[in-house]
């Protein structure tokens, strides 16, 4: 029988999976805002899973919450990166250091 | 029994589907590894009977977000050779933090096993998205119009931040302008006469 702890352990699993993620992808931006995504995601997962085992509607409500700030989030990340683009003629992670001059 | 054989095999498409996201040379196989994830995971999410969230993760991240991120991909001209500079570098590093995080979280789970208590303030006769919205529309009525808001605002700040100012009607703000602005410049006193009230029919 598929319990609480397993579907616990799937979210941890993805989790690390979207940290090891970032650490390995991180000159590329792209991939680091979807590995943020899929962390979101482990998130959601444990809310979801809470909230159905414990017979309480509120998880829901709250990935309900985090799912519209995700959307929200990365349309403004990818606004960021086209304006990036354009200015700078690639997606660079090492040549956004103009705020620093 | 056919329970348990739907959950592993999900858990693996979906585990296997999240390493392809991470490892996958081509950005835009990644964003089609990504949506691959989400739909297993709201396969898995109808699993335990949350079917309202279920597809309003279809919905929303493959139907809206990921088709953006694909756009995005699609449209930028990216040198995947240079953006995987130093990939087997933080290889080592990665993997072992990915693992200590992952068996410290197992660790919490197997040593201090959740309690599950029989909370119940779900009413099992309703369906579950006729139980979210009983609450979302009482409880959280307030936070639904905050969450409005902050899509608006991630509207507005798309289009204001990807518009060219080179462009022939766009409306844009001069900053050294906007901040040599004082009070006598935007408000004039003028004096004039108190004039009869026309009154009408007359």
């Amino acid at each position: 029988m598929i319990g609480m702890n397993h579907f616990l352990i799937l979210s941890a699993i993805l989790f690390a999976i979207s940290i090891m993620g970032i650490f390995l992808n991180r000159k590329n931006i792209i991939v680091v805002l979807m590995a943020i995504e899929l962390m979101l995601l482990a998130v959601n997962f444990n809310f979801v899973t809470f909230s159905s085992f414990l017979h309480n509607i509120n998880g829901q409500i709250f990935v309900f919450f985090t799912l519209t700030v995700a959307a929200a989030e990365s349309s403004i990340g990818l606004a960021i990166l086209i304006l990036l683009f354009r200015n700078m003629r690639g997606v660079n992670v090492e040549d956004m250091t103009k705020l620093k001059e | 029994m056919l329970q348990t054989v739907f959950f592993y095999a999900f858990s693996i498409v979906l585990v296997l589907s999240a390493l392809q996201v991470v490892l996958a040379k081509n950005p835009v196989q990644s964003v089609l590894f990504l949506v691959l994830a989400f739909v297993t995971s709201s396969c898995l999410w109808i699993m335990l009977n949350v079917e309202f969230l279920a597809l309003t993760l279809i919905l929303v991240y493959v139907g809206a977000v990921m088709v953006l991120f694909l756009f995005v991909v699609m449209m930028l001209d990216i040198d995947i050779e240079t953006m995987r500079k130093g990939f087997w570098k933080n290889l080592p590093l990665a993997i072992c933090l990915g693992l200590v995080i992952l068996v410290e979280m197992i660790m919490v789970l197997v040593t201090k096993p959740v309690v599950v208590y029989k909370m119940s303030q779900t009413d099992a006769t309703l369906s579950n998205s006729n139980q979210i919205g009983w609450v979302l529309y009482t409880q959280y009525s307030y936070p639904v119009e905050l969450a409005s808001l902050i899509l608006l605002l991630g509207l507005v700040v798309a289009v204001a931040l990807t518009l060219r100012s080179s462009e022939k009607n766009a409306k844009y703000q001069d900053i050294s302008k906007q901040v040599a602005v004082s009070s006598l410049g935007r408000i004039e006193m003028v004096k004039m006469q108190a004039e009869k009230p026309e009154i009408e029919g007359e």
